[in-house]
């Protein structure tokens, strides 16, 4: 690990006057730290957010909204009874993802930062296509080789429509986490579309999210059963109203270098009574335009299933049971492995 | 650079001096503090070996920088038992055989100490297995872990439940 300086700003203010090119935001430091041990990252300055006021709060605001502290837990926020009940799909998604240890240490922060997976992508001399291709994206690169998003917190996120509260030198923005994740280039290797020197202050989800929380489910498809990250995973979520789907929400993950909306097969399912037909078009519709790349056209297949099975289980009912096991496409029939 | 940092480390105040803020939890209790039975499997936080708890939470210590932990309390697999009293995870460890090599082991008890408080798995054998899947065992020991951590999670439930009586 490359030597670096370590500061422990106890304001805002003073966190940003901090900043310099090349530093790097410390939060809980399970993907950071990960990084800078293999030399993927190698920055010469740690700003360790700890000590900064305001950022560990779970509250809803006057305008209906819930705002999450960028340092509070993985673990404490997927475990809040009040979160996890208004957002069941969101704590679904936060407890599929890592183990125990990790997200207990990870913030929620920190997690929409997280880098991608691929060892090329952390690489100097790097070819996409000699690895593992299968975990490569398959929507929003025009068939370019391109990392995928490796975040599960990330997919409800969006799903929601949920936005990132950012402060720079220039004062505070808010950027949609639909719109935080990019596609590295040659000439931008930026994997999100945060300024260097920008912090994250907060998450927060729209007043409206929270009508979702009776059929909402994350669904995650990998190697194992737990501890790995994704092949395919999908957010569904939908208000039935007199028998019909009034809104629904249907988010891709792994599958894209950002979580992938699918507009389209939210507007299709609208109106419609919940079923396996419906359904299916719905998920046909959200890999509309998907290319293999390495021959991995096996996971448009997967997420096209994916996707389906999400919205079967969102039509069917949040699960009752809190917590519980993160969804598994290998659960027994025994019980319902999945938590409301 | 070097940073001074406080800490109470197995119910003892430590005054530390990091000559580099490199270190690790992990590396600081190995190497400086005498401490070793907290163990270095994979360094990078998939192996859980490394686990120990801070402030109460289970956490990797390979990937925590010691220069964060200033005001933080951390217990290790030495500060579980009380005297030759082991701790109610260390013996049930013990009698459903939750171990051959040994390697994982402490890990494996810090983990479930943790998992056990956080109290989401109960005495249910999937969600213990779902709750410790980040200690991975070489000699596939899982099942007398699982089962040890059913015993031990049923025995601190009983006697919680007379404490309070």
């Amino acid at each position: 690990m490359r030597p670096f300086d370590f500061v422990r700003p106890t304001s805002v203010d003073e966190a940003l006057a901090a900043w310099e090119d090349g530093a790097a935001w410390l939060g809980g430091g399970t993907n950071l730290v990960d990084l800078m041990k293999t030399g993927a990252v190698a920055p010469t300055r740690l700003i360790d957010l700890s000590r900064l006021p305001g950022m560990r709060g779970i509250e809803v605001l006057a305008d209906g909204s819930t705002r999450i502290g960028a340092l509070v837990g993985n673990s404490e926020l997927a475990n809040d009874p009040d979160f996890a009940g208004n957002f069941p799909m969101v704590a679904e998604a936060i407890l599929s993802g890592a183990s125990g240890q990790i997200r207990n240490a990870a913030t929620v922060a920190g997690n929409v930062m997280q880098h991608p997976r691929e060892a090329w992508f952390h690489g100097p001399a790097s070819d996409p296509l000699a690895g593992d291709t299968g975990k490569l994206a398959v929507l929003g690169t025009d068939g370019a080789p391109a990392a995928v998003n490796p975040s599960d917190f990330c997919v409800p996120l969006v799903a929601l429509g949920a936005v990132v509260e950012i402060v720079g030198p220039d004062g505070t923005r808010d950027i949609p986490v639909a719109d935080l994740h990019r596609m590295p280039t040659a000439d931008d290797p930026r994997h999100t579309t945060l300024t260097p020197g920008e912090l994250i202050l907060a998450l927060r989800l729209p007043p409206e999210a929270a009508g979702f929380a009776a059929h909402s489910r994350y669904l995650k498809v990998r190697d194992r059963t737990s501890f790995a990250f994704a092949l395919t995973s999908a957010a569904a979520c939908m208000r039935i109203e007199d028998g019909k789907i009034a809104e629904a929400r249907l988010t891709l993950g792994a599958v894209a270098p950002r979580p992938w909306r699918v507009a389209e097969a939210e507007d299709l399912l609208k109106g419609q009574t919940p079923g396996p037909e419906v359904f299916a078009t719905a998920a046909e519709l959200a890999l509309d335009g998907a290319r293999a790349v390495g021959g991995n056209d096996w996971k448009i297949d997967l997420a096209r299933r994916t996707a389906l099975r999400a919205l079967d289980m969102a039509a069917a009912g949040t699960p009752a049971e809190m917590p519980a096991l993160p969804a598994s496409v290998f659960g027994t029939q025994r019980k319902e492995p999945a938590h409301a | 650079m070097s940073l001074s940092i406080s800490l109470s480390i197995n119910g003892a105040a430590r005054d530390i001096v990091l000559d580099d803020v490199r270190v690790t939890l992990l590396d600081l209790l190995r190497e400086r503090l005498a401490l070793p039975g907290t163990k270095k499997g994979c360094d990078r936080g998939q192996c859980g070996a490394c686990t120990v708890l801070v402030n109460g939470q289970r956490v990797n210590s390979c990937l925590t920088l010691a220069a964060t932990l200033d005001g933080a309390t951390v217990t290790t697999i030495e500060g579980l038992a009380q005297g030759d009293r082991l701790h109610p995870v260390q013996q049930a460890f013990l009698e459903h055989d939750g171990f051959q090599c040994g390697y994982c082991t402490p890990g494996q008890i810090m983990s479930a100490v943790g998992l056990i408080a956080e109290g989401h798995a109960g005495d249910d054998a999937d969600r213990i297995r779902e709750g410790m899947s980040g200690n991975l065992c070489r000699c596939s020991a899982y099942r007398g872990i699982t089962e040890a951590v059913q015993d031990a999670t049923r025995r601190m439930t009983a006697q919680a439940a007379e404490d309070a009586a």
